[in-house]
C-alpha cells in the first residue's frame, strides 16, 4: 500500500515518527508537572520558565566555563532545581492552604519575571547550541533521514519517565510520597518529614524540566519563550492525562504528540489547535482526565 | 475588551503630572510645539532583537542628531505583543493623546491594522517594520509611508537569484499569517516568472510552533529543488537549524531565507548559517556612512549593531522631522495626509539608507542588497556575516507603480 487517505505511505510514518519525538518533550515537562501537582496541589505555571533556564544554563556552562552538553546533562537540572528549592521555600510553601488559583497565580508571576529578565539580558532571538559531536549524523532509514539526536531524545525521555514512575511506585521513597498526597497529617503524624519532602519533589520537578531543556537545547533556538511556547501544551496534556497521574501524563504526553504530528500532514493551519480540542472533548467526556481519579 | 498598557499608562500619568506643575496656558503652548513620536513595536516576542527596544534608539538619535530646531521633540514607545487588537488600542489611545506620528510596527498584520486607524485619525504613519507589499499595494493609505522593504522587493532580489543559479522548482514553509501569504504569492511569482514551478506549500500556525521537523519533512518528500522559509525571527532560526539537523541541504536542497535579518544569523550562527543567500537593504558594513552611523550608535546600543530594521527607524524619524521643520508645527497637527505628502516631495539623504525617494504611493525607494552569509573562516569577527553579492538598483527593486494597484492613487 503506497497511500494512506491519500498521503504516501513513507510521509506518514515519518510524521509518526517525528509525533513521538516531540511528544518526548510532552511527556518529560507534563511529568514534572504532574509530580508537582500531585504532591503540591500546585499548578507549577513556572514550568516553562524553568525549561528555559535549562537551556540557558547549559548554553552558559559551555560559554563561561567550558562544560559541554554532557556536563550540563547532569549540572543544570542540579542547578536549576536548586533555584526551584529556593522557590519553593520562600515563596510557594506559603500558599499551600489557600486556594489552588494561589499558586497559579504565584508561579505564573514568577515564570513571566524569569522570561523577562532572561530577555532583557540575553535578547529574544536566542543563542546557537551545537549538537554534541558524538551524536551529530543522522540515519538513512529509507522514508525518511532520522537525526541520531532525535533518536537519543526519545530514548532518554522514555528511561527518565519509567525511573520516575519506578521511583514512585516502587521504592519505600515514592510510597511515603504517595501517601504524604493522601494524608499529610497522618504521615507527618508517623515522624517523616512531610515539608522537607515538598520542598524536595519540587525540586525534583524543576529539576526535570530543566532536563528537558537540555536535550531542547542542540534543537531549538536557546531563547527566553522556548518555555512560554510549550507550557500551554503542556498542561492540556497533564489535564487531558489526569491531573497528578504520572502513568497518564506520560501517555498521554507521546499520544498526543502522535496526534499533533498528523494533523501536521492532514490539516497544518490547525496543528496548534487540536490539542485543545481534544482536551475539551475529553473534558466533557470524563472531567477527571483520562487517567485521573474523580 | 479595553486593554491599558503599563507604559502608557505611566506614560499618561507622567504627562499629567507635569501639565499639573506648569501653569495651564504654559502648558497648552508647549503641548502645541511638541512633536510627539510613537514608537510601536514587538519588546518582549520573537521580532524584538530586530527592532524593539534597539529601534527605539535608532529614533531616538534620529532625534538627536535633527536637534532643536524650534519645536520639541518626545519619543514614547510601547509593545504591541505581535496582536492586532493590542497594536489598534494603543494606537488608537496615542493618536487622541497627541502623538503625531507612528514609527515601526512589525508583524504585518499589526501593521495594516495600524494603517487603518492611521487613516481614520488624519495622523502620519511610518512603517519601517512588517513586510506585507500590501501596505503600498491593495491596502494602501496616503497617511502610510513604507520605508526600508517589503515582500516584492525580497522576493524579487532572493527568489530571482535563486531561480537564476538552478533552483527552478519550489516549496513553500509559510507562517499562516498576513505576512507569509504576501512573502510566498510574491515569491511564487517571480518562480513561476522566470519559468520555474511551486511544487507546493504548508502553512504552520504563527507564532505557536517551534517544531519544524514535519513541514522539512513535507517539503523534501516533494523533491522540490528549493525550500522558501516564508517567516521571519524566531521561526526562521528555528527552520534553518533543524533543516541542517535533518540533513536537507546534504541532499542538495537548496534553503531560501527570504526575510532574515543580522541578528537572526548572529543566533543561527555561522557554522549552520554560511552559505545562506539573503536580501536585505541596509548592512552596517556597507560603506563609510553606514559604518559612520554605526560608530554614532554604538554608545546607544552597546554591542548590538543597527540592523535594516532599526536603522530604518532612525531613516523615516530624521525624514519626517526635516519636513516638519519645513512645513511648521501648526501645520503638521492638522493634517497627517499633508505631512506625508511633504515627505514625499523631499528628497531624503542619511548615513544609514543614502539618497532615496518616496513614490506617490508611499513607496520610499531604496537599492536592495543580496548578501551570502559567510564561513566563520571568512568572518572577522562579532557581526562580521554578510559579503555582498549583488545590488539592485532603488528604482528597480520594488514592485512598479502601476502594478500594486493602489486605490486612492486612482481617484
Amino acid at each position: 500500500m503506497d497511500e494512506i487517505f491519500g498521503i504516501p505511505a513513507p510521509l506518514l510514518f515519518g510524521q509518526l515518527l517525528l509525533g513521538l519525538i516531540n511528544g518526548a518533550f510532552y511527556a518529560l515537562l507534563s511529568l514534572g508537572l504532574a509530580v508537582i501537582f500531585g504532591m503540591l496541589n500546585v499548578i507549577n505555571f513556572t514550568h516553562g520558565a524553568q525549561f528555559m533556564m535549562g537551556a540557558f544554563v547549559a548554553w552558559m556552562l559551555l560559554n563561561y566555563l567550558g562544560i559541554g552538553y554532557w556536563g550540563a546533562l547532569l549540572i543544570a537540572p542540579l542547578i536549576v532545581g536548586l533555584t526551584g528549592v529556593i522557590l519553593e521555600r520562600t515563596m510557594i510553601a506559603r500558599l499551600y492552604k489557600l486556594d489552588h488559583l494561589y499558586g497559579l497565580l504565584l508561579t505564573f508571576g514568577v515564570g513571566l519575571i524569569i522570561e523577562g529578565l532572561f530577555r532583557n539580558e540575553f535578547g529574544s532571538s536566542g543563542m546557537p547550541y551545537r549538537i554534541p559531536a558524538e551524536l551529530t549524523g543522522a540515519w538513512d532509514l529509507g522514508f525518511m533521514f532520522m537525526p541520531i539526536y532525535r533518536g537519543w531524545v526519545v530514548v532518554v525521555a522514555l528511561v527518565m519517565c519509567l525511573a520516575t514512575w519506578l521511583v514512585i511506585e516502587k521504592t519505600k521513597i515514592g510510597s511515603y510520597l504517595r501517601a504524604a498526597t493522601e494524608n499529610p497529617a497522618l504521615v507527618q503524624a508517623f515522624g517523616i518529614n512531610v515539608p522537607r519532602m515538598m520542598t524536595l519533589t519540587y525540586g525534583a520537578g524543576v529539576a526535570l524540566a530543566a532536563f528537558a531543556g537540555v536535550l531542547a537545547a542542540p534543537i531549538y533556538s536557546v531563547n527566553p519563550q522556548m518555555g512560554a511556547n510549550l507550557i500551554i501544551i503542556v498542561f492540556a496534556v497533564v489535564v487531558i492525562g489526569g491531573m497528578g497521574s504520572i502513568l497518564g501524563s506520560v501517555i498521554t504526553g507521546f499520544s498526543l504528540g502522535v496526534i499533533e504530528g498528523l494533523t501536521k500532514v492532514f490539516y497544518p493551519e490547525a496543528s496548534s489547535t487540536v490539542i485543545f480540542v481534544v482536551m475539551a472533548i475529553v473534558l466533557l467526556a470524563r472531567p477527571a482526565g483520562l487517567f485521573g481519579r474523580s | 475588551m479595553t486593554e491599558f498598557n503599563r507604559r502608557t499608562l505611566i506614560g499618561g500619568a507622567a504627562a499629567t503630572a507635569a501639565f499639573g506643575a506648569l501653569p495651564l496656558s504654559r502648558a497648552r503652548a508647549q503641548a502645541a510645539n511638541t512633536i510627539r513620536i510613537g514608537v510601536l513595536n514587538d519588546q518582549s516576542g520573537p521580532y524584538r532583537d530586530i527592532s524593539g527596544p534597539y529601534g527605539v534608539q535608532c529614533a531616538m538619535q534620529a532625534v538627536a542628531e535633527f536637534g532643536n530646531r524650534g519645536f520639541n521633540v518626545e519619543v514614547i514607545n510601547a509593545d504591541h505583543q505581535n496582536r492586532p487588537d493590542v497594536g489598534i488600542n494603543i494606537a488608537r489611545q496615542w493618536y487622541d493623546q497627541g502623538v503625531d506620528v507612528i514609527v515601526d510596527v512589525p508583524t504585518s498584520s499589526v501593521g495594516l491594522a495600524v494603517a487603518n486607524v492611521a487613516r481614520e485619525k488624519n495622523k502620519a504613519y511610518l512603517n519601517t517594520g512588517s513586510a506585507t507589499s500590501d501596505l503600498t499595494g491593495a491596502q494602501c493609505s496616503p497617511n502610510t509611508i513604507h520605508w526600508m522593504y517589503d515582500t516584492y522587493m525580497l522576493a524579487k532580489s532572493t527568489g530571482a537569484a535563486m531561480v537564476r543559479a538552478g533552483g527552478d522548482s519550489w516549496y513553500f514553509i509559510t507562517a499562516d499569517y498576513a505576512f507569509g501569504h504576501a512573502l510566498e504569492r510574491d515569491t511564487g511569482n517571480f518562480v513561476r516568472s522566470a519559468g520555474g514551478r511551486v511544487l507546493g506549500s504548508v502553512r504552520y500556525p504563527f507564532p505557536a510552533t517551534t517544531d519544524f521537523s514535519s513541514f522539512l519533512v513535507q517539503a523534501q518528500a516533494s523533491r522540490a529543488k528549493v525550500i522558501g522559509f516564508a517567516n521571519a525571527g524566531a521561526d526562521t532560526i528555528n527552520s534553518i537549524k533543524q533543516a541542517a539537523e535533518f540533513g536537507v541541504t546534504r541532499r542538495g536542497t537548496k534553503l531560501a531565507a527570504l526575510l532574515m535579518f543580522l541578528p537572526d544569523v548572529h543566533s543561527i550562527g555561522l557554522d549552520t548559517a554560511q552559505g545562506l543567500v539573503l536580501t536585505e537593504s541596509f548592512y552596517w558594513d556597507l560603506n563609510d556612512r553606514t559604518r559612520a552611523f554605526t560608530e554614532r550608535m554604538r554608545p546607544r546600543l552597546r554591542d548590538v549593531v543597527p540592523n535594516m530594521a532599526s536603522a530604518a527607524n532612525y531613516s523615516c524619524t530624521l525624514h519626517y522631522l526635516k519636513a516638519i521643520a519645513d512645513m511648521g508645527v501648526p501645520a503638521a497637527k492638522a493634517s497627517g495626509v499633508e505631512v506625508i505628502n511633504r515627505m514625499k516631495a523631499m528628497p531624503c539623504d542619511d548615513d544609514a539608507f543614502g539618497p532615496g525617494v518616496i513614490r506617490a504611493d508611499g513607496r520610499k525607494l531604496c537599492p536592495s542588497y543580496l548578501f551570502e552569509v559567510k564561513s566563520p573562516r571568512e568572518s572577522r569577527g562579532r557581526w562580521d556575516y554578510y559579503k555582498l553579492l549583488q545590488t539592485t538598483p532603488a528604482e528597480e527593486a520594488f514592485r512598479p507603480l502601476a502594478e500594486g494597484n493602489c486605490a486612492f492613487l486612482r481617484t
